[in-house]
């Protein structure tokens, strides 16, 4: 368990919400953070889906690291998120639709958010799949965290 | 290049062009040396790289057509409930009030129009109408408006600055003409421009308009914003001209393509239904909100319709 939340792990979930902050401090992922944040519901549900592709394209491109051919990695890096919030996209037409309308195509941009390719790009191809979850969950987690 | 062998009985591993006889550290026969291949692939070689796009991509490819289509049916139920809501909402009901189904299923029936007639549509419920118009097939639902007034819902489809519009209208089934409310979206219209046909305030100032001008010509229409004089004209979104033009033309479109609907079950022509209407409103029967001024007078309407 220590090991699991050890000093480092702890820096990777906690400083993207706060000194790091990807919004208000990286000023990444900016166009989908104003599109949607007009209205608590379409922000929040953003805020999951954001949080939920991020953490688990984390945890596939840091399981892939080794394995990724260095020159088509951003490729991969793309196929992955792309399918992710593709899949995330059609759950959300299937689960909750009135949200699916009104985020309309910013689901759809969430594939060139560029917190996600910040992400991968500089820490999961680095770090192992736990880190990177973690790491994962807080960037995702800095766009509700940014207004909050 | 040189290989790499293990020797198994003293565990040492070495680099030679060939196997060697024995082990040159602890002397061990050839039996014991085994060449070790090389750990991990070559990740920057061409063959890998191309190898790895492409099962990356089939596995993505599986994966996505297989929740697309595990979803597939939950998404059609919401997106056949969206167009129910819809068609409620062109009738004056709240739809995010209601259960859409229940109410749908009892107050609306779904029908074809073939020659002035109705007939009981009793197929799968369509969620668009666009290819089904173009093919002849009219669907025209039967139902009462919230406050109880007989009413066709007629769909319609069109082009709005970016892409496609669809609505549905609400004529009354008791004054030939008459719109009862309508309900109009888009697929990707101006956010706070265009995109705003789909806000109530628009689609509430249709509620009274007749669709005819006093000759019983189609003339309900979209003008520029503020400029609606005529009883036919409705205010367009400012700084959506474009958009309010493509309502325009779709709300005539669908009208003249729909315009056996104002003539449902009398087995007259619309224009020959139009003549009676007409007579009606010189004759001054005209009906409640329908206020269309003709008493035989050219030019002191228009001066009416000016002051209007």
């Amino acid at each position: 368990m220590s090991k699991l939340f050890s000093d480092e792990n702890k820096a990777a979930f906690t400083s993207p919400l706060n000194l790091n902050n990807p919004i208000a401090v990286q000023v990444l992922g900016i166009c989908s953070a104003l599109a949607v944040t007009s209205q608590l519901k379409p922000a929040i549900v953003m805020g999951l889906s954001v949080t939920v592709i991020t953490a688990f394209s984390n945890v596939i491109i840091s399981l892939l690291r080794k394995t990724i051919p260095n020159r088509i990695r951003i490729i991969v890096q793309l196929v992955v998120v792309a399918a992710l919030v593709t899949i995330v996209s059609q759950l959300l037409k299937a689960y909750v639709y009135d949200v699916s309308v009104q985020l309309s195509v910013y689901v759809g941009l969430i594939i060139t958010n560029c917190i996600l390719m910040g992400r991968l790009e500089a820490f999961a191809m680095q770090n192992g799949p736990w880190a990177s979850f973690l790491d994962g969950i807080g960037n995702g987690l800095a766009m509700p965290g940014f207004w909050w | 290049m040189a290989k790499k062998f293990i020797c198994e009985q003293c565990g040492q591993t070495f680099e030679a062009a060939s196997k060697p006889d024995k082990c040159p550290i602890c002397g061990a026969d050839a039996s014991k040396i085994k060449e070790v291949k090389s750990k991990g692939v070559n990740t920057n070689s061409n063959v890998y790289t191309v190898l790895y796009a492409s099962v990356m991509v089939i596995i993505v490819a599986f994966l996505l057509a297989f929740v697309a289509s595990a979803l597939k049916e939950t998404q059609d139920a919401n997106v056949a409930n969206d167009t129910k809501g819809q068609i409620l909402s062109a009738l004056g009901y709240d739809k995010d009030a209601i259960d859409v189904a229940a109410v749908f299923a009892e107050k609306v029936q779904d029908n074809l129009l073939e020659n002035r007639e109705l007939k009981p549509y009793e197929g799968k419920f369509n969620t668009s109408y666009g290819a089904l118009i173009k093919n002849g097939e009219l669907h025209v639902f039967t139902s009462t408006t919230a406050d109880g007034t007989p009413a066709y819902v007629i769909p319609v489809v069109g082009r709005g600055l970016w892409g496609g519009l669809w609505g549905y209208i609400a004529l009354s089934a008791m004054v030939p003409g008459e719109v009862l409310g309508t309900y109009f979206y888009h697929e990707s219209e101006t956010a706070g421009l265009g995109a705003r046909i789909g806000e109530k305030w628009f689609q509430d100032q249709f509620i009274g308009k007749p669709v005819f001008d006093e000759d019983g010509e189609i003339a309900l229409t979209v003008v520029k914003a503020g400029s609606a004089q005529k009883e036919t004209e409705v205010d367009g979104v400012t700084g959506a001209t474009l958009t309010s033009n493509g309502v325009a033309a779709m709300i005539k479109d669908g009208l003249t393509i729909y315009d056996d609907v104002f003539s449902i079950g009398t087995g007259e022509t619309t224009e020959e239904m139009m003549t009676v209407v007409s007579t009606m409103v010189n004759g001054e029967i005209v009906s409640s909100d329908t206020t269309i001024v003709t008493n035989g007078c050219e030019e002191e309407c228009e001066s009416v319709n000016v002051e209007q």
